[in-house]
């Protein structure tokens, strides 16, 4: 409800803070190699790249605000991918009329969307009706469905998909990339969840203190179940953009994710023990991201150590939002 | 130097204690002889804490000179003053819910021993020879999460004791007992003052500790204003003192003849917590609910509001039936509920205090599934004008209110909701004493709109001046209803006891 | 009366896991009479060294109050990275040097994790998620990507190095590697250190409450530091035995296995909330996993299914207590 925002308070907001560091990045990659970084292509290609893991992201924001977490995104995600493609590949060809094998994708959509939905049901009922903490429920979780997925297809990748299923993770809609479409609306629909409805604020009053959220008669296991179920509807979108862009499917695929996620979301200031976490904060870490993985990319910096300097960045960002230095000062003096 | 000082165990000269600019403690003294007791009084905020805080090492005065066991203390840590033998209790009794008990009592001894290893004989022996000296019986192997309070409290002193304390400071020492309770660990602080063992206690509920007690402090705005011999204390004394002015209880005016009936509960039944509770509640009436710790107060008030479910019984408001165990149920039929813990169960400490208050009306302000911000703010905020809550900024944290304030925070949320029942667990807990009065204003306040209102307490003055009726628990039933006007504290405190 | 047994006998996660195990082992031999071998069981104790010696570092942690996730690349960055020193420097070395360093640089890798989680006070499931990445992305960055499969020599003689081999009568051929010593005094020594030293017990009392550790003189940050060395330094034994045993210096192994070392301990009985965990419960939790990795085509499923029933095993294993300690606190009122 901070109804009023002060100008005093934007400054000082990490959300703020994080505007400073993508700009920052943008503005030194754009400097760093100006005709490279800046081209059409290269910002086309951003914007298809971080859409998929940008939603695992924001999957991971809903489940944070709790004090939870989601560790079955991936998982999800792919079980999605995989029941859809299967749905693509057993009943639809390539050389069907596309309005054919575009009905088939819908269903197909729609199977996907139906299995992030049960997923997400799955592991909101272990959350709120039996009591399991969120790291072990969506441990176990993400093992069973990373699990039916790997027996649907016996580890291997499903492929073979009509044309029509480039729409999702391929194609441009007025010039803009349709994953990009797609994480703009889910990343708008987030916040007016988070921000404008009673149910963003239960889920935000309940991070901040269960127990006071019961007290005030708050009911508790179906906002965990709606906030579980989100989590694994954003996934499996999040999947179907993997499985167009890869154009197969796999139980394995996009394994780094979740690490990945974590960190976008933990890098846009969503606080870990739940309470806190802003949209706006998460999206601006997310371009931060893609600013910085994309100039690595034209340095050559490989792989490997793309991955160094995320974990690197996960920590540094903890430092400096939990004010560890002043901890450590503080811990050798008495406290006050 | 006079003989008193020398003979001192504690003995704190001109202390004073400054935290960015705000004084805590202004050139207190204060003095502990050995195998005294000492009684701390002060209102929330009058520097008590602070003070017990320099004595057991966790902060460093400011200016002023401290003395333990006859050796000057210039510098002084934890460790350097509980080897000198001040040993704190604190409320929450810093016991390990995981291990046992002979390691509980016995960890510290073996830590301030330098021990590497552990060895489970001493430990046992360290143990069960501090159990004995207070002649007590606790399973040396129980889990320590497996005890009743009474007893965590118990193996928090027989820890003290294992460490050779010579001075046992105790937080709130009584909040969580049973009249019998007190009684026992009364006895224990006389055996432990014969063997020269002093003690402090540090409290806002100074009834019972009064009894034991040598000397009375009490410090009021970090500074100490009273002094004194414990006998020429009394309750009503020591209020004076802590508030610096006489708070005059008015008694509660009376209920509206032929108002109806609003709540009425009949034959709840949960079993091993409490039985057959009936009772009705008048519209406009405060009813008392009392009894000692465990008489399942609580347990009754949280089945009243749906977070306990009851086996049997049948609760109806305004003739309508309320589905049992279901708080969302119950607050639908316009049942309040204010915790007893605010920190851990009224408020949502790192949230602002405007969301404190409109939490409670999300539903109220939602259409098409969006909230309508400004009104819900809006409404928020007049309610916290009118209880009157003082703060700067209502988007600050609502940590950052003192108490009194939390506590009309949690009762703005609730009044928001326009409640026709109104149950209030401990509503002047951790609430300083003037603040305290104006809760009770509230109360009676609410209860003449015709407001039902319950007062689940065991603080028998709160209950005096505010409630109508006094139902008395014991074992889980309702053994006694009293007429609250022609009732004495006196009375009270004796059919509890009884 | 049955006094000898703990109180809590028959609700302990232990005894499931046991019952589980027992179970399985029953049907498996009834579906395949071969299976209850001394060949199985020493395929499976085989099995068992690595992710024992994960787990007893895993369930530390755990005990402690935090969780680890970055251990497998700290046993892998210590293995890939000691085998590449020594090979550059002294391919001779006898390899309890080679051993002794692989652990030393586990035990600096847990210092590292230790003093972010120790003294700068970061969520532990945040840092070590981060430090796994780091540990990972500079090992394969700056030490080397390739599998080295040209081990010192002295490696591989640890590796041919057996306690007890031979062939029963009846035909079943069984060997216990000297990597199965490691397991074992890991094991006594984690078990004299937590039952019978004050650091031990220290670890225990911080997972049961920081704040009171605190108050009664524990010196937590040193305490919890000490633990992420000692794992960090386990992770480096665990990491050496599997190039070893494996005659393998492989930088891509092992990561991504700590999520079925931290369900075995779970399993066991290790709560999240820190303070509560055993060595036989967590030898138990090991016991199952492997066997489920190892032997589930026995009665019946197919090996493709693995996942899916290790991640149902965590969920009963550890949503029956949840469920019933939720059931338990509703009756209490």
């Amino acid at each position: 409800m901070t109804t009023r925002i002060s100008t005093r308070d934007v400054t000082t907001a990490p959300e703020f803070r994080l505007l400073v560091i993508a700009v920052f990045v943008f503005g030194l990659m754009a400097v760093l190699s100006p005709e490279r970084f800046l081209s059409t292509q290269n910002l086309t290609s951003m914007a298809f790249q971080f859409p998929e893991f940008a939603i695992l992201a924001l999957a991971m924001t809903i489940a944070m605000m709790t004090g939870g977490i989601d560790l079955s995104v991936v998982g999800v995600a792919n079980l999605s991918a995989v029941v859809a493609a299967i749905i693509l590949t057993q009943y639809s060809n390539a050389d069907m009329p596309a309005s054919q094998s575009a009905i088939w994708l819908a269903i197909a959509i729609a199977a996907a969307l139906c299995i992030g939905a049960t997923a997400g049901l799955v592991n909101g009922a272990l959350v709120a009706f039996f009591g399991l903490p969120p790291i072990l429920a969506t441990l176990g979780s993400g093992l069973v469905f990373t699990g039916f997925a790997i027996a649907m297809t016996g580890g291997s990748a499903v492929m073979g998909f009509p044309s029509t299923v480039a729409l999702i993770g391929n194609a441009t809609l007025f010039g803009i990339p349709v994953p990009l479409i797609l994480f703009a609306v889910l990343a708008v629909v987030l916040h007016l969840i988070l921000t404008r409805t009673a149910f963003g604020l239960r889920v935000t009053m309940y991070g901040a203190n269960p127990l006071a959220a019961l007290y005030a008669a708050i009911d508790i296991n179906r906002m965990l179940l709606k906030v579980y179920v989100i989590a694994g509807l954003f996934s499996s979108i999040a999947g179907l953009i993997v499985m167009s862009r890869a154009n197969s499917a796999k139980a394995d695929y996009g394994s780094s994710y979740l690490l990945l996620a974590v960190l976008i979301a933990v890098l846009g200031g969503v606080n870990p023990y739940g309470g806190y976490g802003r949209v706006i904060g998460v999206v601006l870490a997310v371009l931060s991201m893609q600013f910085l993985s994309s100039g690595l990319n034209m340095l050559q910096v490989s792989n490997f150590a793309r991955e160094l300097i995320w974990g690197a960045l996960l920590i540094l960002v903890m430092v400096i939002n939990t004010h560890a230095v002043t901890a450590l000062r503080g811990s050798f003096r008495p406290k006050t | 130097m006079s003989p008193d000082h020398d003979t001192a165990f504690v003995d704190l000269r001109a202390i004073t204690k400054r935290y960015a600019g705000v004084t805590a403690l202004d050139s207190v003294d204060f003095t502990v002889q050995p195998g005294e007791a000492v009684c701390l009084a002060g209102e929330n905020g009058s520097g008590k804490s602070t003070l017990i805080k320099i004595i057991s090492g966790v902060e460093p005065a400011t200016a002023g000179t401290i003395r333990i066991a006859g050796q000057d203390r210039p510098y002084l840590n934890p460790r350097i003053s509980a080897a000198a033998g001040v040993m704190v209790i604190f409320q929450d009794f810093s016991l390990f819910p995981n291990l046992s008990v002979a390691e509980n009592i016995a960890f510290a001894t073996q830590l301030s021993t330098h021990q590497r290893f552990f060895k489970a004989k001493a430990v046992r022996d360290i143990a069960s020879a501090a159990l004995d000296r207070i002649g007590v019986r606790i399973d040396l192997d129980a889990r320590v999460e497996t005890l009743p309070v009474a007893q965590k409290q118990l193996v928090a002193i027989c820890r003290a004791l294992a460490s050779r304390a010579q001075l046992i400071i105790m937080d709130e020492p009584t909040t969580a007992l049973t009249e019998k309770e007190v009684r026992r660990l009364q006895g224990i602080i006389r055996m432990l003052k014969d063997e020269g063992v002093a003690v402090i206690f540090v409290s806002h509920k100074l009834g019972e500790v009064l009894a034991v007690s040598e000397k009375v402090v009490v410090l009021r705005n970090g500074k100490k204003v009273a002094e004194g011999p414990a006998s020429e204390f009394d309750t009503q004394s020591l209020t004076y003192h802590m508030t610096g002015r006489d708070v005059p209880e008015v008694p509660p005016s009376d209920v509206t003849p032929g108002a109806e009936t609003l709540m009425q509960v009949k034959g709840l039944t949960k079993a091993g917590s409490f039985a057959d509770i009936s009772f009705d509640l008048m519209a406009g009436e405060v009813l008392g609910i009392t009894g000692l710790l465990g008489c399942g107060r609580t347990s009754v008030a949280k089945a009243l509001f749906g977070l306990v479910s009851p086996d049997a019984g049948s609760i109806t408001v305004a003739g309508r039936p309320v589905p049992l165990g279901d708080p969302q149920a119950a607050s639908l039929a316009r049942i309040g509920y204010v915790p007893e813990d605010r920190l851990t169960e009224g408020l949502f400490l790192s949230q602002s205090i405007l969301r404190n208050v409109a939490v409670g009306r999300l539903d109220a302000h939602s259409s098409g599934g969006f909230l309508d911000m400004t009104r819900l703010a809006d409404e928020a905020a007049d309610w916290l004008r009118r209880l009157k809550v003082k703060t700067p900024d209502v988007n600050a944290p609502v940590q950052s209110l003192s108490g009194g304030n939390q506590q009309r925070v949690a009762l703005a949320r609730w009044l928001s909701r326009a409640p026709r029942v109104l149950l209030l667990n401990g509503p002047s807990v951790g609430v300083d004493v003037g603040s305290k009065a104006d809760i009770h204003d509230i109360i009676r306040d609410l209860a003449r709109q015709g407001i039902g209102i319950i007062v689940i307490s065991d603080d028998l003055p709160e209950l005096l001046s505010t409630c109508h009726r006094i139902l008395v628990m014991r074992e889980g039933r309702i053994i006694d209803a009293l007429d609250g006007k022609s009732l004495t504290e006196d009375d009270l405190a004796h059919r509890l006891a009884s | 009366m049955t006094n000898w047994l703990p109180k809590d006998f028959w609700t302990r996660n232990e005894t499931l896991v046991a019952g589980v195990i027992v179970l399985f082992c029953v049907i498996a031999t009834i579906s395949d009479p071969r299976f209850f071998t001394i060949t199985t069981v020493s395929d499976l104790l085989r099995a068992a060294i690595v992710i024992g010696i994960l787990a007893v570092g895993a369930m530390l942690v755990l005990v402690s109050g935090g969780i680890d996730v970055s251990f497998t690349a700290i046993a892998v960055f210590a293995m890939y990275s000691s085998t590449v020193l020594f090979l550059a420097i002294w391919p001779d070395a006898p390899w309890p040097l080679i051993f002794a360093v692989s652990v030393g640089f586990g035990a600096l890798l847990g210092a590292f994790n230790g003093f972010f989680i120790a003294f700068l006070g970061l969520p532990t499931l945040i840092v070590t998620l981060g430090t796994l990445s780091i540990f990972r992305g500079f090992l394969l960055t700056f030490i080397g990507s390739q599998r080295i499969s040209d081990l010192p020599p002295s490696m591989r003689d640890f590796s041919r190095g057996v306690l007890a081999r031979g062939t029963t009568e009846a035909g079943n051929f069984y060997s216990i590697p000297w990597a199965a010593l490691a397991l074992l005094g890991v094991i006594v020594l984690t078990w004299v250190m937590l039952k019978k030293t004050m650091l031990g017990r220290s670890i225990y009392a911080i997972g049961g409450s920081v704040e009171s550790a605190r108050r009664i003189g524990i010196n937590v940050k040193w305490t919890q530091f000490f633990v992420y060395v000692y794992v960090g330094a386990l992770a480096g034994l665990a990491g050496i035995i599997h190039g070893s045993v494996g005659r393998m210096a492989d930088p891509f192994s092992l990561v991504g296995l700590e999520l079925s070392v931290i369900a075995a301990v779970v399993l066991g009985g290790a709560r999240l909330i820190g303070g509560y965990g055993t060595l036989t419960g967590t030898m138990l939790g090991v016991a199952l996993i492997v066997i489920v990795q190892n032997s589930l085509i026995v009665v019946g499923i197919p090996t493709t299914w693995q996942s899916v029933t290790i991640g149902i095993l965590i969920l009963l294993g550890t949503g029956v207590p949840a469920y019933r300690a939720k059931r338990a606190a509703a009756r209490a009122g």
